[in-house]
């Protein structure tokens, strides 16, 4: 199928419905891009989530909240339906309740399959506890790594602190 | 885990009887394979510890990538594993990837947040089944697909549920007892787990009857998607059935959910209307499935979509006994093939040179010819 708007092949496909009439869009990569639809994350769910946002903007939940960790605000997630890291479920924990329930027919909480670190008898919580601290501490020198290179400063010391702050001594610490 | 590109051979030159290398979803056996090309199982991961992609700077991108690949490569996932790094890899190899389903069109494209072409990724496949694919840092930093021919979402599951535990013998995943395996989108939150049937339901089509099924569907919380998944039409009448709801229901429940209650539903109805269009709608039926082999055997330029309409149609010909054929199976495997080369970079590869939009539609036309007309 030929793109709407040139003569490549179309790759990205949508079907929205606006005002009750179904709207269809087939566009190649390049314009598809130009249209801002490239990288979208989800298409029926992602209407829901989008609707349902529009409602949280107005209360109050919706307020100045930035995840700890990777600094994705709310009003970011609204617009991309993109969490940033785990730690965005506990940020945002009152707001993505509700939102959560929404879109999956009500549920209230997980069930099925459990992690090991959280299951009955995991006797490797220790071992898999210092897996994750390995994880997260690699990826704040590779981060503070990249800040020292690239002259950020303040980012750099931010990043000693979080280093320190698990226990951690910061490499190029002076003393 | 073998390194360095892995791709199929093209197909060996016409005749009959080659038995031409199929991937599972194309292999045309198992249970109501009539109906159900294959069932697929998709778990959404994510690595404790480590940002989710859009907000992962390149080292972070290359350092899940290797946790990950690391854990693939020593994990004994399958008995052949092939890894394939995207990063820098040519156009035409991911497309190939892409239409042997072994990767999304979103892991083609690399992230555009984050580096687009050159972001570290990959995927690991084994070989030669490719029954499981894992892909590594897409919106999610693993996604772990399983799949199986016919209708058997319960042998895919304990697959990948299999799959998974090995994975996460080496690996913290991202977790919580509220919410969870945690997902870069909370559409996916919770078992992480998407089940899907590849569905062939032409009759349905001919009936219009796919209308209702489409309803139904949704108003169960199941998707239906074409072929090439989300938002895209259904070429050939191809349809992909899958749940929308991941968390606050278990594995087994999702599974029963389409295995038991859902797919019977919609197999029977296909098979249903196929009787009806035999048994009160004949000489329509006769004349959709020879004039779809006329044009597959005549022919001189033919786009994907016309490709793989008209070879769906010799499918239902095939197996209504519209058209004789002596080895009904094998006439189904031929189609099954065709459907995979006839779309661009399997057409390439298999002509062994690239060509542009024009020069493709001639050589599909060949393709096709060579392998369904008389002479
Ligand atoms: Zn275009
Ligand atoms: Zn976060």
């Amino acid at each position: 199928m030929k793109c709407d708007h040139c003569d490549n092949e179309a790759t990205v496909h949508e079907v929205t419905v606006r005002n009750g009439k179904k709207v269809e869009r087939h566009l190649c990569e390049v314009h598809a891009a130009e249209a801002g639809i490239a990288v979208q994350p989800a298409g029926q769910m992602g209407e829901l989530i989008k609707q349902h946002m529009a409602a949280l903007t107005q209360s109050a939940a919706a307020k100045v909240t930035a995840c700890p960790t990777c600094r994705t605000t709310f009003a970011e997630f609204k617009q991309h339906g993109i969490l940033g890291c785990a730690d965005c479920y506990k940020a945002f924990a009152r707001q993505l309740g509700p939102l959560i329930e929404r879109a999956h027919e009500g549920g209230v909480k997980h069930r099925g399959k459990v992690c090991k670190v959280h299951g009955e008898g995991a006797a490797d919580a220790a071992a898999a506890e210092r897996r994750a601290r390995a994880q997260r501490l690699s990826r704040l020198r590779a981060e503070l790594d990249h800040a020292v290179r690239a002259e950020q400063y303040e980012q750099a010391a931010k990043l000693r602190d979080e280093l320190r702050a698990m226990g951690e001594r910061p490499p190029q610490d002076p003393a | 885990m073998t390194g360095g590109p892995y791709y199929p051979a093209p197909p060996p030159p016409p005749g009959p009887g080659a038995n031409e290398h199929l991937p599972e979803w194309l292999r045309g056996e198992g249970e109501a394979a009539d109906v159900v090309l294959s069932s697929r199982v998709r778990l959404a991961r994510n690595l404790a510890g480590v940002l989710f992609a859009s907000k992962a700077t390149p080292s972070d991108r290359q350092r899940s990538m290797e946790l990950c690949r690391d854990q693939i490569a020593s994990a004994g996932l399958a008995e052949r594993l092939a890894w394939e790094p995207l990063a820098k890899a040519p156009p035409q190899n991911r497309a190939l990837l892409v239409e042997r389903h072994l990767i999304s069109k979103q892991l083609s494209r690399g992230k555009s947040a984050a580096g687009g072409a050159d972001d570290p990724r990959g995927v690991a496949f084994s070989i030669p089944d490719e029954r499981l694919a894992i892909m590594v840092n897409e919106e999610d930093h693993l996604r772990i697909q399983t799949i199986r021919s016919g209708l058997a979402l319960a042998t895919a599951w304990a697959d990948a549920d299999a799959i998974d535990d090995k994975l996460e013998a080496g690996l913290e995943y991202a977790f919580s007892p509220r919410f969870g395996y945690l997902t870069a989108c909370p559409t996916n939150v919770g078992t992480g787990l998407r089940m899907s049937a590849m569905l062939h339901l032409p009759a349905l089509r001919l009936t219009g009857d796919i209308e209702k099924v489409k309803r139904a569907a949704s108003d169960m919380n199941l998707a239906v998607r074409g072929f090439y998944g989300e938002g895209s039409e259904a070429v050939g009448d191809l349809y992909q059935l899958s749940n929308q709801t991941t968390f606050g229901k278990s594995e087994a429940e999702i599974l029963s959910l389409l295995e038991a209650e859902i797919l019977p539903r919609v197999i029977e109805y296909e098979r249903i209307a196929r009787r009806e269009l035999l048994a009160k709608r004949r000489i329509p039926l006769e004349d959709h499935v020879w004039r779809a082999r006329g044009i597959l055997s005549n022919a001189r330029l033919l786009t994907t979509e016309e490709a793989m309409q008209a070879l769906s149609l010799v499918r239902l010909g095939v197996l209504t006994g519209v058209t004789p054929a002596p080895d009904p199976a094998a006439e189904v495997r031929l189609v099954h093939l065709l459907w995979l080369y006839v779309q661009p970079a399997h057409l390439q590869r298999a002509f062994g040179r690239e060509m542009d939009q024009e020069q493709r539609r001639a050589a599909r036309a060949a393709l096709v010819r060579s392998r369904l007309g008389r002479a």
